[in-house]
């Protein structure tokens, strides 16, 4: 892997966040701060959400396994503006009000859409350690993960439900996880083909 | 210019226009938000009263000129709250006819200001509601809705006024798009038009409207979400039936014809019951009718829930 990889991965995916603080004590977070956190917040998970999902599709076309090994990095990044982005609304939306959040929760989908993604990052995010694939297995701890797989959907259903009007944005992050799930799909497909000899599968393996 | 100031909010914060947004706002806001929130967390009870509902309705203090003008729903330039400002340069606001029409005694088309000339402008600061959640304090200057009414002598069929919005894609750009149906178009019934809180405005601040706020005349219905509010208005139509308006036309069970600002009528994807006041954090109660309660007889008996 070239050196400069996982050192330029971290300092693009801290930018949004580098930009939100940077604005907030020396510059200009709009005319609503709290919507502007949430677009900047909401956005950058939603990317690297993509991008832990492209790194597979990508590996195959270049030949770089290395990528593989950027996976973890942009999962975790993905969880934390997606905790970034639920703090901005459980404090400034309900100011820590259990009561308030869980009947915000309750009573519209796309509130429970995004508490359910977030939910289910939690386990993505602790079990993202060497130790925990050992402890898991690479079969069960490949199987957890693959609820990327419905934390994609839910977090994008999220984004569609809170805009008003306009859903190109969403649009588009639907777009390009659909093309994500079909690359993945085809993949498959081709390691199934019956032209092949079944292969072990590899822990670690998209 | 004479401009009277009516005793509908204090006008004790009247602060200079050109109040710039304070970059360490945010950052003293959050100092003093998480003091509040550490006090609300030891005792849960409290934490709804961190959110302003100790604040007395006359808190209101007005919204700083550079977010009245820059913070903007206005598709005819663009989606984004920043996009009218920025592309509604295009607009010419002069000369600017306006067309009187229907179930009036004299149908005619206007100059605007030989239109404007019998009203003089009066400033009136109004809370401004989003159906989206979020409110403003704005600085009005214009002139009521009835008087232009009643000086165009509606018929005996008339019971309802309708706005329409300027369509040329040539100076508005977003109405190249389809995200709404164009002409943007409003309308109240009669009585909400006759109403005295009812405003033609031409202008903010003390100044001219900008093109981003719908000049050269736009309608402010302060006790209804902000929609209601028709921008750079070319007619004025008095009808028998009522007007098919454009987010109700756009999503009818989103937006409704009434639109009056109401806590305890969600709208359908999310809550209605508080806002956030820009400039500050914490979310605020939404008060029934903006907190323009004198309008309420005006549905006595109508069920507000399906009349939304």
């Amino acid at each position: 892997m070239p050196r400069i990889a996982k050192p330029a991965l971290v300092a693009a995916a801290s930018a949004p966040f580098a930009w939100l603080v940077y604005s907030a004590f020396f510059g200009d977070l709009g005319t609503d701060p709290v919507e502007t956190i949430a677009q900047v917040t909401g956005t950058s998970a939603l990317v690297c959400l993509a991008a832990t999902l492209a790194i597979t599709p990508l590996r195959r076309l270049t030949g770089w396994n290395w990528l593989i090994r950027l996976r973890r990095t942009l999962g975790l990044f993905a969880f934390f503006y997606a905790l970034l982005h639920a703090l901005d609304f459980f404090v400034f939306d309900h100011a820590l009000s259990v009561a308030s959040i869980l009947e915000d929760v309750v009573e519209h989908p796309w509130v429970l859409f995004g508490f359910t993604a977030l939910l289910l990052l939690v386990p993505l995010a602790v079990t993202s350690t060497n130790g925990w694939v050992r402890r898991l297995g690479g079969k069960r701890w490949q199987r957890l993960h693959r609820l990327v797989y419905l934390i994609a959907p839910l977090a994008v259903a999220h984004y569609f439900l809170a805009v008003k009007r306009d859903v190109t944005w969403p649009t588009l992050f639907a777009i390009v996880f659909g093309i994500l799930f079909a690359a993945r799909v085809g993949f498959r497909l081709q390691a199934r083909g019956p032209a092949r000899r079944p292969l072990p599968s590899v822990s670690g393996e998209g | 210019m004479l401009i009277r100031r009516p005793p509908d909010l204090p006008a004790r914060e009247i602060t200079e226009e050109r109040l710039f947004w304070n970059r360490r706002r945010f950052v003293g806001a959050v100092g003093q938000g998480i003091g509040a929130l550490a006090f609300a967390a030891v005792t849960p009870g409290i934490a709804a009263c961190t959110t302003g509902e100790t604040l007395a309705q006359g808190d209101d203090k007005l919204t700083p000129y550079e977010d009245v003008t820059g913070y903007n729903n206005f598709y005819e330039f663009g989606t984004g709250k920043g996009d009218p400002k920025e592309n509604a340069g295009r607009l010419r606001t002069r000369p600017w006819t306006v067309a009187v029409e229907g179930e009036i005694a004299r149908p005619a088309t206007y100059a605007l200001d030989d239109l404007l000339r019998p009203f003089p402008a009066v400033e009136r600061i109004y809370r401004h509601r989003c159906v989206e959640g979020w409110s403003m304090v704005v600085p009005w200057m214009g002139f009521p809705l009835r008087d232009l009414v009643w000086r165009l002598e509606p018929t005996s069929k008339a019971r309802f006024v309708e706005c329409t919005t300027l369509h040329d894609p040539a100076q508005m750009p977003g109405q190249r798009s389809g995200i709404l149906e164009w002409p943007y178009v409003e309308a109240l019934r009669l009585d909400e038009a006759l109403h005295p809180l009812t405003l033609m405005v031409t202008g903010v601040y003390g100044r001219p409207l900008p093109n981003q706020n719908g000049a050269p005349l736009r309608l402010v219905v302060p006790w209804k979400y902000g929609f209601k509010g028709g921008k750079s208005i070319v007619r004025i139509r008095f009808t028998e039936r009522q007007p098919a308006t454009t987010w109700n036309v756009t999503a009818p069970d989103e937006y409704g014809f009434y639109a009056n600002v109401n806590p305890e009528v969600d709208h359908p994807r999310w809550s209605q019951a508080r806002e956030r006041r820009v400039g500050e954090l914490f979310r605020r109660k939404t008060l029934p009718f903006n907190g323009y309660t004198e309008v309420a007889s005006l549905y006595a008996g109508m069920d507000l829930r399906v009349h939304y």
